[in-house]
C-alpha cells in the first residue's frame, strides 16, 4: 500500500488535519479473514475506505495451468471454502461446456441436492456470522448446529467433510447410497426447525434490525453499473437468477418448486432476509430433488473415453485398467477442443463462472474464476462511506466475503 | 440470438468477426475499437451489465497470433443474452483504454489483468497491484513466468521484532 493512500490529508484536503487513519485488520476479528482496511474516519463517521487484498493470494488460477480437469477440483474446493461442492458444480460445468458432455439424469439431481446444501450452508455461515458480529451469539450457534447436519451428508456420500473433491469429469466420484438419502430427510425434517429459531431470534430483534436497516445501501443501478450479482444483487430489486434464467443441470425439470427470493431496499436488512428466504427455496429444491432421485448411473459411459472406470474394472479388466492409465499419466490424459467458453452457476454468493481456454490437452491453458467475493468486495467502500465506523462488521457481514475466493 | 455483427457494421465496417463455440457467442475486435464497440454495445445494444474481464496469455498457443487476449464478458439484463467480447493485445507494451467510465465495476476487474499480466489500461482512476503485493516486478499469470516462481517466496524480506 503506497503512502499517499495512507495519507488522508491528500485526499481530504490538507485543512482537514482532524481526519484521522485507522487500519482494520488484516488480523481483526470482525473481518473473518485476512482483509485489510484502511479506514479514514472524521470522529466515528467514515469519510473513506481503502481495501487493501492479496494477503490470502496463493496462484489458485496459474496452479489450474498445470493441474488436469479432475485435479483442479482440489483447488476449486478451496476457494469458496464455505460452500465448497457449490464451486466444484461450477467448474464441471464450464469444462463439461467445453467437452460437449451431458451428464446423467442421476448425476444432474445429486448435483443440484449438493449444490444446494452448499448454499444453506453458505447462508447459514453469512446469517449466523452477520448475528455474531452485532452481538448476537445464539443465533450463530443454531446456524453451526444446522451446519454440521449438512457437513455428515458430504461426509457420508464423499468421505470428507469440508473439501470433499466429490465431482469428476461426466459425473462423480462415486454413488450415493440410501443412508445418504436417509441424511437428507431427516436434515429437511430438522432444518426449518432450526431456521425457525434463527428467523425468530433476528426477523423482530430490535438491536439487529436498527443496526442493519437503512445501512450499506445498494441501489438497482449500482448494482448493476458495479457488476453485482447474487442475494446482494436481488436485494437490491435486480430480479435475476442463473438456476430460474439460464437453467443448468436439473433446475428446469425443478423450476416449479423454487421460487426466487428478491427485495427492493437494497440494504443490510434486505440482504439478510433475502439469504434466509433463499434457504427456505433450496430447502424445497432438495425436498423434490431427493423424491424424485433418479435411478441409473452417476457417469456417463465409460466407453466415451472420460470418466474414471471404477475400481472393479480396473483391476478386473484389461480395458478398465487401460482407460485408467490413459487418463492418469501425466502425458496422456484425455484430448479437448482447442477453444475457449464460460459457463458460469448461481452459487450462494453469486455467479461463479470459469473462463476456460483449452489448447487440446488434458490440462487447462487458462482457467479465469469470475469470483463473486472479489467483485462485491470492490462495492464495499461505495458502501461504506458516510456510515460509523460500528456499522463496517455490520456492512462486512452481510456481503460475506471469502478471502480465499478473493485472492484465489 | 441478435446478430451483433449485423448491427454494429453501419458504425464499424468490416474489422469485427464473429465466433461462436457451444452457447457462448464471442466479437473479436481490434484493440483499438475495443472501447467504442463495447459503448455502442451497452448504450444502443442494452448490454448493461460487464459480468467479468478476463486475461489470457496465448504465449505459444496453438495457432495463436498475438501474446494476450481480453475478454469482456457482458450480459443484457433485460433480455438475458451474453456477449463476449474479445480482444488482442502485444509486447512490449499491451495496452487497451479503460472502461471504468462505463461500468465502475471495472475498477478491480482492470486491476487484476494488469496485476497477471501487466496489459495497461489508459485512464483508469487507479491503476495499481491489488493481488500481488506492491514491490512485485514480474506478472505472474503471464506463460513465461515459471509455475513457482523467481524464489520471491523464499527471499522475502523477513522483519524481526527488533527491526519491527
Amino acid at each position: 500500500m503506497p503512502v499517499e493512500l495512507l495519507d488522508p490529508s491528500i485526499e481530504a484536503g490538507a485543512d482537514q488535519e482532524f481526519l484521522y487513519t485507522l487500519n482494520f485488520g488484516p488480523q481483526h476479528p470482525a473481518t473473518h479473514t485476512t482483509l485489510r482496511l484502511i479506514l479514514t474516519l472524521d470522529g466515528e463517521t467514515i469519510v473513506k475506505a481503502v481495501p487493501d487484498i492479496g494477503y490470502l493470494h496463493s496462484g489458485f488460477e496459474k496452479l489450474g495451468e498445470d493441474l488436469d480437469f479432475n485435479q483442479y477440483v482440489t483447488i476449486v474446493d478451496r476457494m469458496n471454502y464455505i460452500s465448497p461442492v457449490a464451486n466444484e458444480v461450477a467448474w464441471m460445468t464450464a469444462v463439461e461446456k467445453l467437452l460437449d458432455l451431458e451428464v446423467t439424469p442421476r448425476c444432474k439431481y445429486i448435483r443440484v441436492i449438493l449444490a444446494e446444501l452448499a448454499r444453506i450452508s453458505d447462508h447459514l455461515l453469512c446469517v449466523g456470522a452477520a448475528a455474531l458480529d452485532l452481538g448476537g451469539l445464539t443465533a450463530f450457534l443454531y446456524a453451526f448446529n444446522a451446519r454440521e447436519g449438512i457437513y455428515n451428508i458430504i461426509e457420508q456420500a464423499s468421505g470428507q467433510r469440508f473439501h470433499p473433491s466429490f465431482l469428476r469429469v461426466g459425473g462423480l466420484m462415486s454413488d450415493v447410497t440410501p443412508e445418504w438419502v436417509k441424511l437428507i430427510r431427516d436434515f429437511t425434517v430438522s432444518f426449518p426447525q432450526a431456521h425457525a429459531d434463527i428467523a425468530r431470534l433476528l426477523n423482530r430483534n430490535k438491536i439487529f434490525l436498527d443496526r442493519t436497516r437503512g445501512i450499506g445501501m445498494l441501489t438497482r443501478d449500482e448494482a448493476i453499473a458495479r457488476s453485482v450479482t447474487g442475494p446482494l444483487a436481488r436485494a437490491a430489486g435486480v430480479v435475476r437468477d442463473l438456476r430460474k434464467d439460464e437453467p443448468y443441470l436439473a433446475y428446469g425439470e425443478l423450476a416449479n418448486s423454487f421460487q426466487v427470493a428478491c427485495a427492493a431496499e437494497g440494504d443490510c436488512l434486505a440482504r439478510y432476509l433475502v439469504r434466509m428466504e433463499e434457504m427456505i427455496q433450496s430447502m424445497n429444491i432438495i425436498q423434490a430433488a431427493v423424491e424424485n432421485l433418479p435411478a441409473g448411473p452417476v457417469n456417463i459411459n465409460v466407453g466415451e473415453k472420460f470418466t474414471i472406470p471404477d475400481k472393479q474394472s480396473t483391476y478386473r479388466s484389461i480395458e478398465g485398467l487401460i482407460q485408467h492409465f490413459e487418463l492418469f499419466m501425466w502425458n496422456r490424459r484425455f484430448e479437448t477442443p482447442v477453444n475457449e467458453v464460460y459457463g458460469a452457476n448461481e452459487t450462494a454468493n453469486g455467479e461463479l463462472g470459469f473462463y476456460v481456454v483449452s489448447s487440446g490437452t488434458g490440462v487447462p491453458w487458462r482457467c479465469r474464476t469470475r469470483p463473486p467475493s472479489f467483485i462485491h468486495f470492490a462495492v464495499f467502500p461505495h458502501l461504506m462511506e458516510g456510515h460509523q465506523i460500528s456499522d463496517v462488521p455490520a456492512i462486512l457481514g452481510s456481503l460475506n466475503i471469502i478471502a480465499a475466493e478473493l485472492d484465489r | 440470438m441478435t446478430d451483433f455483427i449485423a448491427l454494429l457494421k453501419p458504425t464499424f465496417g468490416d474489422i469485427l468477426k464473429r465466433e461462436v463455440f457451444r452457447d457462448n457467442v464471442r466479437l473479436i475486435v481490434p484493440a483499438d475499437a475495443v472501447k467504442p464497440v463495447l459503448k455502442s454495445l451497452k448504450e444502443q445494444h442494452g448490454f448493461d451489465m460487464l459480468v467479468d474481464i478476463a486475461g489470457i496469455d496465448y504465449l505459444e498457443y496453438p495457432g495463436a497470433t498475438d501474446r494476450y487476449g481480453v475478454v469482456y464478458a457482458i450480459l443484457n439484463i433485460k433480455t438475458g443474452e451474453r456477449l463476449f467480447v474479445k480482444t488482442h493485445v502485444n509486447d512490449p507494451e499491451p495496452a487497451l483504454k479503460s472502461v471504468v467510465d462505463l461500468w465502475t465495476g471495472a475498477d478491480w476487474l482492470e486491476r487484476e489483468v494488469y496485476d497477471m499480466y501487466g496489459v495497461v489500461f489508459e485512464g483508469h482512476p487507479d491503476l495499481r497491484r491489488i493481488l500481488m503485493p506492491e514491490g512485485c516486478e514480474s506478472f505472474p499469470l503471464r506463460k513465461d513466468y515459471p509455475l513457482r516462481g523467481y524464489g520471491e517466496r523464499h527471499n522475502f524480506p523477513l522483519l524481526t521484532r527488533a527491526e519491527g
